[in-house]
């Protein structure tokens, strides 16, 4: 039997084709950043193949070894050796893991948290909305990072803890935004028509809204990712972070700092560095998704 | 009149009132109609009216400001103002459903026509993912969509705006309800569909012995659709009836301007007639009938007192003293001398 395609479907298929050219072939897409977090995550999945040494021993004996071109650096130790001997290289690698652990869990749990209780209270109106939005409103109103350090300071540092912690300071930004959007979305036409149709609020939210609103809460989850990462840093550098001999790149720079003065720069340079590219890079990828993926939304 | 009808609403009023309570906006006032099975009913009136009000009253899916102040709304013998909400969202869809003003965006971007399409019978047949494909297929044939089984996976952006909407008519349909209010279907689209979508709802509404409200402003496509009609004016049906009678001999002086302001090919009139002054604000109406002061036909009586419904004797029903018993006559009367 010879199955004829209609010429309808056939021009369909080929339209359809089309419309899938490869993400990184579009315009303006940010190629080096996100090459650059791409390695970064390479690298803290690796980690373990990847460093050179344990992060966590060292030895007195080669303390403050500078780096590899400096005089007095090996090539044993690229990057130098910190203040117990510990190679900085192999530090700066597991840094890597600690970074994208903590800063894409929290920023999941900001996410989930904020973009539920944006659309609760947008949907629902009534008290539901002023409570959520008073309590935002609140949490707005601390400084982040005064916030994050007192609710450190109480449930004591660990990494699930600061985890925890960063998600719950910074789910409100999420459901600001999110509580908007869902405020636009329960106008629309397909969203009346679902209610006429009889389903249930919980099936709307979670069928009709929910699904409209996951590209919002992605561009906002990559504009976060930095914000959290440099959170994370300074929890860490302050003491209250990721806790030590972790190998936290806030808590290399903290650990790092008094030798600056004597000229043991290359402690604090290199992780700053590490946080400055995966922190811009991260950014320049949410700009250019909030730019992608907003007029689109519109348009739909 | 044995038979019980299917949809009764009988002197069923919604008012929007103001947080403070100082103002009641009368946006649906003592209306009381009658469908049967399987008839069409048409509610014209102009903007602001209370048209969708009425539809969304009877959906009992008014805005947190508005409630229903009294009346009933009888539906297959039950009384749905008093239904709990949870027992309402069984009738929404399943046997009262509605098409919105604005099909062409009532698809969500997001789903599958099927999936759209097989909602309503997952909802409330508690169909599986699956059965409701089949379903969902059979309907979108059933609203002439060719090649159904590609249709069913694609989505609503690969659709022109004439297919769009048929999708949303199988939406209506697809559990089989009595009732389909459609509230202008047809404003968005541009004429050749809109005839195209108008044939179609007629077909479904024979195949499916489904009765039809059909909310409009455009009196053409009462004419062509309707068996009965309902003119709204300021919240009140001010004129109920056979069609037919009413484009013939209007009773109101509201439908008769109405019917006097469509523009016929056949006019020489350099001008479009229209009806002189603005529908009242019906947060004050006037003492008398709110037709009053733009009604060319006034006396004293209609500026003091608001006229009850007057029954005809051909099964119409009009909202105005010259409809009174014995005023028609002596109006005859003076009219014959």
């Amino acid at each position: 039997m010879t199955v004829i395609t209609p010429p309808e479907t056939a021009t369909l298929a080929a339209a359809t084709a089309s419309r899938s050219t490869a993400f990184w072939r579009l315009k303006g897409f940010p190629l080096i950043p996100v090459t650059i977090l791409l390695f970064i995550a390479f690298v803290a999945v690796f980690a373990d193949v990847l460093a050179p040494y344990d992060p966590q021993i060292g030895s007195l004996a080669r303390r403050f070894k500078p780096p590899v071109w400096q005089e007095g650096g090996s090539w044993a130790y690229l990057l130098g050796t910190d203040h117990v001997g510990r190679d900085v290289l192999s530090r700066l690698i597991f840094g890597a893991r600690v970074s994208m652990i903590v800063g894409l869990t929290a920023v999941l749990v900001a996410g989930v948290i904020g973009t539920l209780l944006g659309i609760l209270s947008g949907y629902l109106g009534g008290w539901a909305d002023q409570v959520v939005m008073r309590v935002t409103d609140t949490w707005l109103a601390l400084p982040a990072l005064t916030f994050a350090i007192f609710l450190a300071a109480i449930v004591g540092p660990s990494e699930l803890n600061i985890i925890l912690i960063l998600g719950l300071v910074y789910w409100t930004r999420y459901a600001r935004v999110i509580r908007g959007e869902v405020l636009s979305l329960k106008q629309r036409e397909f969203v009346r028509l679902a209610i006429v149709a009889g389903c249930s609020k919980r099936v709307i939210m979670w069928r009709h809204i929910l699904p409209n609103v996951i590209n919002s809460a992605i561009v906002l989850a990559t504009l976060m990712l930095g914000v959290v990462i440099v959170t994370e840093a300074s929890l860490s550098f302050l003491g209250v972070g990721v806790p030590p001999p972790k190998p936290a790149w806030g808590l290399m720079m903290a650990d790092g700092k008094k030798g600056l003065m004597v000229g043991y720069w290359w402690l604090t340079v290199f992780p700053g560095i590490c946080i400055m590219l995966m922190v811009l890079s991260a950014n320049l990828l949410g700009d250019w998704l909030r730019v992608k993926l907003d007029p689109q939304l519109r348009q739909l | 009149m044995s038979q019980e009808p299917l949809l009764s609403l009988e002197h069923l009023s919604a008012h929007y009132v103001s947080q403070q309570g100082t103002r009641v906006v009368r946006a649906v006032d003592d209306v009381t109609i009658r469908l049967g099975a399987g008839e069409t009913l048409g509610i014209v009136g102009e903007s602001g009216s209370g048209k969708s009000t009425l539809a969304l009253t009877i959906m009992r899916l008014l805005p947190p400001a508005a409630r229903i102040v009294g009346g009933r709304i009888m539906f297959e013998g039950k009384n749905l103002v008093d239904k709990p909400e949870a027992e309402m969202r069984e009738v929404r869809g399943k046997r009262i459903a509605m098409i919105l003003q604005d099909p062409m965006a009532s698809l969500n971007p997001l789903f599958t026509i099927g999936n759209q399409v097989g909602e309503p019978l997952r909802v409330h047949e508690g169909a599986t993912r699956a059965n409701a494909w089949q379903r969902a297929i059979a309907l979108l044939k059933s609203v002439r969509i060719a090649s159904p089984q590609t249709r069913v996976a694609q989505y609503p952006h690969e659709m022109s705006g004439g297919m769009r909407q048929r999708i949303v008519g199988a939406i209506g349909i697809s559990c089989e309800p009595r009732l389909l209010i459609a509230d202008e279907p047809t404003t968005s689209l541009d004429l050749t569909i809109q005839a195209q979508y108008l044939n179609l709802l007629r077909e479904l509404q024979r195949e499916h012995g489904l009765a039809l409200i059909f909310i409009t402003h455009n009196l053409g496509i009462v004419a062509k659709m309707c068996d009965q009609l309902a003119v709204m004016y300021a919240g009140r049906v001010v004129e109920k009836g056979p069609v037919a009678r009413i484009f013939n001999a209007p009773a109101h002086p509201y439908t008769k301007a109405l019917l006097g302001s469509i523009p016929r090919m056949s006019d020489n009139r350099r001008q479009l007639t229209a009806i002189d002054g603005q529908p009242p604000d019906l947060s004050s109406l006037p003492a008398g009938c709110s037709f009053a002061p733009r009604c060319p036909a006034a006396f004293a009586r209609c500026r003091a007192e608001a006229p009850p419904e007057f029954a005809l004797d051909d099964g119409r029903t009009a909202r105005c003293w010259l409809a009174a018993p014995g005023v028609a006559q002596s109006l005859d009367a003076q009219a014959a001398k």
